[in-house]
């Protein structure tokens, strides 16, 4: 168990190494930007200027302004709103994390799953119609875009047939076209990968000695293939992550819902770089957090590396 | 004459793949006595492995058993449903395969690998199967059993893993083992353990085996019959004194002489040149003609029978036709001829006569 | 036996041991890598069919250069906003007709279009044709998938080639980066380069390729380790070969396969962030125009006029798919263990 508490170890160290590389290209990004933030607030005057500066910070060797930056930045502390005068970037991104947590987690369990079912369908029932439909839905579904298929659910589940409400976040009712919009991809991704996994695995000798063993096709599947095509895909995880912060973005804008992407994406459009600042801090740190957890999940759960140590 | 407990009849056996049909089983007939051990010879893509894949009832989607029958106790094998062979597969005929390195579930711990015949087959529970499973460990000899009964196949070496292979095929106790090539994957030193294991199971439980094998120096200790196939039919069979020290037909001659032994000559291993005919379209005659030294001119337009020189011996060549030309083997050959006339002095191959196939299993 | 009584003395000669024993030979006809490869395509028929509607598509979109620009695509008619579909001939949803509060009436009747005129995607808010506008936002499309797909071939081959190659510490130095390079959230990469540059084609094209890079250099560095312990590449290096010699000559025809599979899943990945990006309003600018744009102002005219959305919606989930099975097909076309 040593073993592995020192890869943890590890681990969380290139995590913190990745942070600070991204807190400092972020800082020397914005560093580069032409103009000041201040830079459009011409009806400032000079001493209003002045005051602002000295109070951002903005007078001070860039070194140093840096080293603040860096250390504001690990304990949270991004500093105030441009657009929001009054509140700080941590309150911003702590107020509207929830939904965009809740929406992905709920993507990626519902994708996950039912991806891992219609996979082990369709391989169970390889060259059939069944593979086919299925092979067919899975490549729409890793094809269209989730904003697409937003969009249109949005038009004909909402408003046309009026089953659930077309935009808000207000309760679970409301968090089920987005989930379903949003898990597409991961949905298509899985079952595709369930089903080549599955299939390699039913031609490998394992599979064979354990039909020479006289167990039927339903105890080989649940035994032996599914267990063994289920481990490695713990490591798709980790892009599916990725893939669903971005799609959250536009899920959020056209569904309305009060999550960090919507906000990412107005601060993008309104120059709001210390909001853009710690988003994108906040984004990088979940994506590591997914990431490390399915590496731990993965020794855990495959003999061949939890013992390897 | 002892009861039979295999009987393989005129089975033939088709692939259908994108370029055709390929012919992968062509009339083969043999047979297995309890106890008894029967050597299956010949290079990759003989035939050897779907014959055995067919008495498993394991053929791929794409096979088509043409014709013929496997009697397994009295009991017809081919056409059984599904689900009465699972009853068979594992519990009375089981198989060890070729790599212990991929036959095994790596994500599942060997224990339970080796109770799940048990748990099956004879609905034991857990607790005495894995009891079971212990002792059959400690049987096929894997050392300190009980300490790595729960690891999984990657913390074993290949020789430790086919043990295991050989214990969840021996769990259930079965009448019929199958052997496939069940030493190629390992070294000599492992194999010759392997092997070792494999004749003192077989003294202890009395079971019949099946070896297959492209390695004739491998069945010498082993085996008490040997069948060696080419091109998907089987050109000879005989006991293991037969085959070793009266071989007839000429590709037998190629095998035994391209396999060293102690009295081999330094630089008089020789190979048999060319390669296995495509069996998408089986050449007319003999299949061996076109790679044969003794090649006829008959054995390019028809085939030949099989001609009988003892109760149990028997080669499909024209050369032991009485209308052939007298031919000259090969040294290492003519050796053994004069040593197993020596033993056997009616040893003769003037006089054998053409049989029908089925003769085989009359004996 | 029967058939044993018509050979004669004859046949029992022994046969000339110098005749040709010519089963040596291979059977089947020799067809080049390529060659086999596309004959396999062409069984795919999924594939096939995509690569007919990639065809299509990428040349009407490079085709209507003149008739669907900047400047045309500007056009605007306050007369003729927002007019549904209509094509020569009466076919229904495209006869011009539209449904407002219940009351259905031909709508290009109404705004006074001339007769013979057609419009047959529609026009959007402003009165421009929607088919000329998806035209031309196909191409913008295209072209950023085209050159981020460049970018990523020419920068993650070479480093996946170089990491592979080098081995031992550079290797780990390299792929620690790409590690990092990966644990960032790719849209966050994109922001931070968008913030720094104009947008435009070339920017959007440099951002997707800085997010996708990683993997195909991850490929590439996996298929030159194992193929560096090759005895071909062994013997080229014995005879004291130059490394790039051997990597032009030996490792990017061994590699080109991957490659190819790997950039066809890049374009459409490519497309497809296009298309989030300007959907949310941070990619091609105004006046330009990309499929993702269309698809930004369909979505806001959807509820009233679904055509806006649909028509675009419709092209970019075709290129998408097609390129998604042309990948595919491509990727089991190359794989030899699928061949027959």
């Amino acid at each position: 168990m040593s073993g592995m508490f020192k890869y943890i170890l590890k681990r969380i160290g290139i995590i913190f190494l990745t942070l600070i590389i991204v807190i400092s290209a972020t800082f020397f990004l914005m560093k580069l930007m032409p103009g000041s933030p201040l830079a459009n607030a011409a009806r400032l005057s000079g001493e209003q200027r002045q005051l602002i500066e000295s109070q951002y910070g903005l007078n001070d060797p860039l070194m140093v302004q840096y080293w603040h930056y860096l250390v504001n930045a690990l304990q949270f502390n991004f500093g105030h709103s441009f657009q929001f005068q009054d509140q700080p970037v941590s309150r911003l991104i702590a107020q509207r994390i929830g939904p965009s947590i809740q929406l992905g987690l709920q993507a990626l369990v519902f994708g996950v799953i039912s991806g891992i079912g219609l996979g082990a369908a369709a391989a169970v029932r390889r060259n059939t119609k069944t593979d086919t439909t299925l092979s067919i839905l899975a490549v729409l579904g890793v094809s269209i875009p989730s904003f697409v298929f937003a969009a249109l659910a949005q038009y004909f589940v909402g408003l046309k047939l009026g089953w659930l409400p077309i935009a808000g976040w207000e309760g679970f009712k409301f968090t089920i076209l987005p989930t379903i919009a949003l898990g597409m991809a991961p949905l298509a991704t899985a079952a595709r990968f369930i089903r080549t996994e599955m299939v390699d695995v039913m031609g490998s000798d394992y599979i064979e000695l354990a039909r020479a063993k006289g167990l039927s096709q339903n105890e080989i599947v649940w035994k032996h293939t599914l267990r063994n095509s289920l481990i490695p895909l713990v490591t798709l995880i980790g892009p599916m992550a990725v893939n669903l912060m971005t799609g959250s973005v536009v899920i959020e804008k056209i569904f309305a819902i009060p999550g960090i992407g919507g906000q990412f994406v107005s601060s993008i459009l309104t120059n709001d770089y210390p909001v853009i600042m710690g988003t994108t801090i906040v984004y990088s740190m979940m994506l590591m957090v997914v990431l490390l957890v399915t590496d731990i999940l993965y020794g855990l759960i495959d003999p061949r590396i939890r013992l390897a140590n | 004459m002892t009861e039979k407990i295999l009987e393989v009849n005129d089975l033939k056996i088709n692939f259908n793949t994108d370029s055709g049909t390929v012919q992968a089983i062509r009339d083969v007939y043999f047979d297995l006595k309890p106890g008894e051990t029967l050597a299956l010879v010949g290079e990759s893509g003989s035939g050897k492995s779907v014959t055995t894949r067919a008495l498993m009832g394991l053929l791929a989607k794409n096979a088509r058993i043409e014709r013929g029958s496997v009697q397994f106790k009295g009991k017809e094998l081919i056409d059984l449903p599904e689900d009465e062979y699972r009853d068979i597969r594992g519990s009375e005929i089981a198989m060890i395969f070729q790599d212990p390195m991929t036959s095994l579930d790596p994500t599942m711990k060997i224990g339970q690998q080796i109770a799940e015949p048990l748990i099956k087959h004879q609905k034991m529970g857990k607790k005495e199967a894995w009891d079971k499973a212990l002792d059959m460990m400690n049987l096929v000899g894997i050392p300190n059993a009980e300490a790595h009964i729960n690891d999984y196949p990657h913390q074993f070496s290949g020789g430790m893993r086919q043990r295991i292979v050989i214990a969840i095929a021996l769990i259930d106790n079965p009448e019929v083992l199958i052997a496939d090539e069940p030493t190629t994957a390992l070294d000599v030193t492992i194999q010759a353990q392997i092997l070792d294991l494999m004749k003192k199971i077989q003294k202890e439980f009395g079971t019949s085996i099946i070896f297959i094998t492209h390695d004739l120096g491998v069945v010498a200790g082993m085996a008490d019959r040997v069948a060696v196939m080419y091109a998907g039919q089987i050109v000879e069979i005989g006991t293991i004194d037969e085959i070793y020290g009266f071989p007839q037909h000429p590709y037998t001659w190629g095998l035994l002489n391209s396999m060293p032994t102690t009295q081999t000559d330094r630089g008089s291993l020789e190979a048999i040149p060319g390669t296995p005919p495509d069996l998408l379209n089986p050449p007319v005659g003999d299949a061996f003609a076109a790679r044969n030294q003794y090649a006829l001119a008959i054995d390019e337009k028809q085939q030949p029978p099989y001609f009988q020189l003892s109760p149990t011996h028997f080669a499909a060549t024209w050369l032991l036709d009485e209308q052939a030309p007298e031919v000259v083997p090969p040294l290492t050959v003519r050796q053994r001829w004069a040593k197993y006339q020596q033993a056997h002095p009616d040893a003769s191959n003037k006089h054998a006569k053409p049989v029908e196939a089925s003769a085989i299993l009359a004996r | 036996m029967a058939e044993l009584n018509q050979v004669s003395a004859a046949d029992f000669e022994l046969l000339p041991n110098d005749r040709k024993r010519n089963n040596e030979t291979i059977e089947k006809p020799s067809l080049s890598f390529a060659q086999d490869a596309w004959r396999r395509l062409k069984k795919n028929k999924g594939a096939f069919i995509s690569l007919w509607v990639i065809v299509v598509i990428v040349a009407a979109a490079f085709i209507s250069i003149p008739y669907a620009n900047t400047t045309t695509t500007a056009e605007q008619n306050v007369m003729q906003q927002n007019l549904p579909p209509k094509a020569p001939g009466n076919l229904p949803g495209f006869n011009g007709k539209q449904k407002v509060d219940g009351e259905r009436f031909d709508a290009y009747k109404r705004a006074d279009v001339k007769k013979g005129e057609y419009h047959i995607f529609g026009t959007d808010q402003f009165g421009r044709d929607i088919f000329k506008r998806v035209l031309y936002g196909t191409r913008v499309s295209l072209q950023v998938a085209l050159i981020a797909a460049l970018m990523d071939l020419v920068f993650g081959v070479t480093y996946g080639m170089i990491s592979g190659w080098k081995g031992g510490r550079v290797d780990m130095v390299m792929q620690r980066i790409v590690e990092i390079i990966s644990s960032v959230p790719n849209l966050v990469v994109f922001v931070l380069l968008i913030l720094i540059m104009k947008p435009g084609l070339f920017s959007i094209a440099l951002g997707i390729a800085l997010t996708s890079w990683t993997s195909m250099s991850r490929l590439i560095r996996a298929e030159v380790l194992s193929l560096k312990e090759q005895d071909f590449i062994s013997a080229a290096k014995t005879l004291g070969t130059s490394p790039w010699k051997i990597g032009l000559r030996h490792l990017v025809p061994n590699v080109s396969s991957t490659i190819i599979v790997q950039l066809m899943f890049t374009i459409p990945s490519a497309i497809f962030f296009e298309a989030l990006l300007s959907f949310i309003g941070i990619g091609i600018p105004v006046p330009m125009a990309s499929l993702g744009t269309l698809l930004n102002d369909g979505q806001t005219a959807f509820q009233f006029y679904p055509y806006q959305l649909v028509f675009p919606a419709l092209i970019l989930s075709a290129l998408m798919i097609a390129f998604n099975l042309l990948a595919d097909g491509l990727r089991d076309a190359f794989d030899p263990r699928t061949r027959d």
